[in-house]
């Protein structure tokens, strides 16, 4: 796209110039600064526009929306809060009983961050750093799942879960996280693990401390900014993941996830958008505000593997 | 010394193996024996009402397959996965690319900027999704209401229920959400191209372009390969997204979410499984014609 409008112009080359390259390299770095410029105000407003139209129709009133869709200013005169009340009280007061919902959302993900965190740093290590039978093929073993489509085991997990009484639990929700994520996370904690010198075990182990003791004491907080990242990996899949809440939890409106929660309400013809965009709202600032909190150890976490390409 | 370095070894092999253990066990239980299960109940004939006796053995029978052949439903969703998939691969990692080039040199800000193109990958799906149906939406949707007043068209737009412009919306939507990841890894890779060579092919006189042509593609390739790959494997299958903007109509009906209708509107497991096994069976020949190019690619450079 840049190349067409950089070509220099056949009068140009008259110039006193007179390699035409030298011309075609001023005129690029003449028009490259420019360009980039646009293309960033562009991505940026691309990104951030749907968040600010969501956030926009969730304080208008629907008249107001009806009346007028075009226009993207917020009067603060206007601001309504009524979607806001209606998605987070209870449904026995006429609500959405979206509180509800957020509570099993935290629950499902905080559970799916602390096992997951719990079987991968051990298995990270040992696939990392030590040197047992079958290591290759466990890696091979997590890259073959983390590639797998979860459509095909949608539909056994559904029966046995089913048949072992966990469909329709968080607990059994919070279960099939923790198996998707787990190829995600080891391979995130290894690629920190593998960047940690060895020298410093080796020594804590000469000074006649134990392998388990080396990992508490050596290894794990020296990984902590990779398992930080990887937490919050784990925890903004848990709670953005749709396709097992909706096969799971969808009979229970007591266990719904706020991402099925507001699938449910879309459904529904009675509830008008500024509503939906409430409930939008509500699912997707707790997990920005997470993001923006920690973003330098999410960048540095997922990109970590990139360099080994 | 030699017998206890001896000792250690073994030692440490024996708490690899402890280790490992519980994530190679949930792994195992959670999704290789559901996905072994899975072929096996495509190969029987199950609904969900006898689900109770559905086991890894039974009568084994290939009606689930030539059904599913011959069915055009399923001809053409396969047909929408690869076109959707393709586009919303090539569409993010462009996209991505060319965010990444422009936010390579640092700049004042540059962080924020960072943090908000990563917004439409963090975000949840559910909830974007609903954004875009709502700007979009024909009657009270902002696009089509600048679009009429600004953009001259002659009337509102149904991008998501119009054969002409559905498919066309989700891969956009889908690029949208997506590019970022690509962004991410190629940022990354940016970061550790070494400027030197650039210089130096400056002070020979290429120009940026030609820098970025002959200097920086050959190193991104690679990254961009990877990606591709990973994009690919993820979009293939992917469910979310046409499910939640058009609910498979107007044309947009992917694989994954023929197979959930399947499983919950005409509660037939058995053929659900069967397509998700040939889904899954298309990917790896996929994977291994991927695989084979770059390798032939690498020993020709």
């Amino acid at each position: 796209m840049v190349a067409t409008q950089s070509r220099p112009a056949p009068e140009k080359t008259r110039s006193s110039d007179r390699d035409p390259s030298l011309t075609r390299d001023r005129v690029e770095r003449a028009v490259l600064p420019y360009v980039r410029w646009i293309v960033i105000a562009l991505l940026v407003l691309a990104s951030v526009v749907p968040f600010y139209y969501m956030l926009l129709l969730s304080v208008r009133s629907i008249q107001d929306l009806l009346l007028d869709p075009g226009n993207l200013a917020i009067n603060p005169v206007d601001i309504s809060v009524d979607a806001y009340k209606q998605v987070l009280s209870s449904t026995s007061n006429g609500g959405q009983g979206f509180l509800t919902l957020i509570r099993n959302s935290l629950l499902v993900a905080l559970g799916t961050v602390v096992i997951t965190l719990a079987v991968s740093i051990p298995g990270a290590y040992a696939v990392s750093r030590l040197v047992f039978k079958g290591r290759r093929q466990i890696s091979a073993l997590f890259l073959g799942v983390y590639l797998f489509p979860s459509v095909v085991v949608a539909v056994p997990l559904f029966v046995i879960f089913a048949r072992v009484g966990l469909r329709g639990s968080l607990v059994g929700l919070a279960i099939v996280y923790v198996a998707q994520t787990i190829p995600v996370a080891v391979y995130m904690l290894r690629g920190y693990f593998d960047t940690i010198p060895t020298s410093l075990e080796e020594a804590a182990l000469l000074d006649g401390c134990s392998r388990f003791g080396v990992i508490r004491r050596v290894s794990l907080p020296l990984a902590m900014p990779s398992i930080m990242a990887t937490a919050l990996y784990v925890c903004m899949i848990a709670w953005n993941e749709f396709l097992f809440a909706l096969l799971f939890l969808v009979q229970d409106r007591d266990r719904w996830t706020v991402s099925l929660g507001l699938a449910q309400l879309s459904g529904s013809i009675e509830v008008p958008t500024t509503v939906l965009m409430a409930g939008s709202v509500v699912l997707t600032l707790p997990i920005i505000a997470l993001f923006f909190l920690t973003e330098r150890f999410l960048v540095e976490g997922l990109s970590a593997g990139a360099e080994k390409g | 010394m030699p017998n206890r370095r001896l000792t250690l070894r073994q030692r440490d092999a024996r708490a690899g193996v402890s280790l490992v253990t519980p994530t190679v066990l949930i792994v195992c239980l959670v999704l290789l024996v559901p996905m072994l299960w899975a072929i096996s109940i495509a190969f029987q004939d199950i609904k969900l009402i006898n689900i109770r006796y559905a086991g890894f053995f039974g009568q084994y029978t290939l009606d689930n397959f030539v059904e599913v052949f011959q069915s055009s439903g399923f001809w053409s969703a396969l047909w929408n996965t690869v076109l959707y998939t393709f586009g919303a691969t090539t569409g993010s990692i462009l996209v991505g690319l060319i965010a990444a080039l422009a936010v390579r040199r640092p700049f004042k800000g540059r962080a924020i900027v960072r943090g908000l193109i990563l917004l439409p990958y963090v975000a949840p799906v559910v909830a974007v999704a609903f954004v875009w149906t709502t700007m979009l939406n024909p009657q009270f949707g902002v696009v089509n209401n600048w679009g009429t007043r600004f953009l001259g068209w002659s009337e509102a737009i149904p991008f998501l229920s119009q054969h002409s412009t559905a498919m066309l919306t989700v891969i956009v939507f889908e690029t949208w959400r997506y590019y970022p990841f690509a962004f991410l890894f190629l940022m990354a890779r940016l970061q550790a191209v070494s400027k030197d060579t650039e210089e130096a092919a400056h002070v020979d006189g290429a120009t940026p372009l030609q820098q970025f042509r002959h200097i920086l593609l050959p190193q991104l390739l690679p990254t961009m390969v990877v990606l591709f790959t990973l994009r690919f494997v993820f979009t293939f299958s992917k469910f979310d997204d046409v499910y939640l903007l058009t609910g498979g109509g107007s044309g947009t009906e992917v694989v994954s979410v023929r197979v959930f209708e399947l499983l919950t509107s005409r509660k037939d497991v058995s053929a659900a499984c069967a397509q998700a096994v040939i889904l899954a069976l298309v990917l790896v020949v996929f994977l291994v014609i991927q695989r084979r190019a770059t390798r032939r690619w690498n020993g020709d450079s």
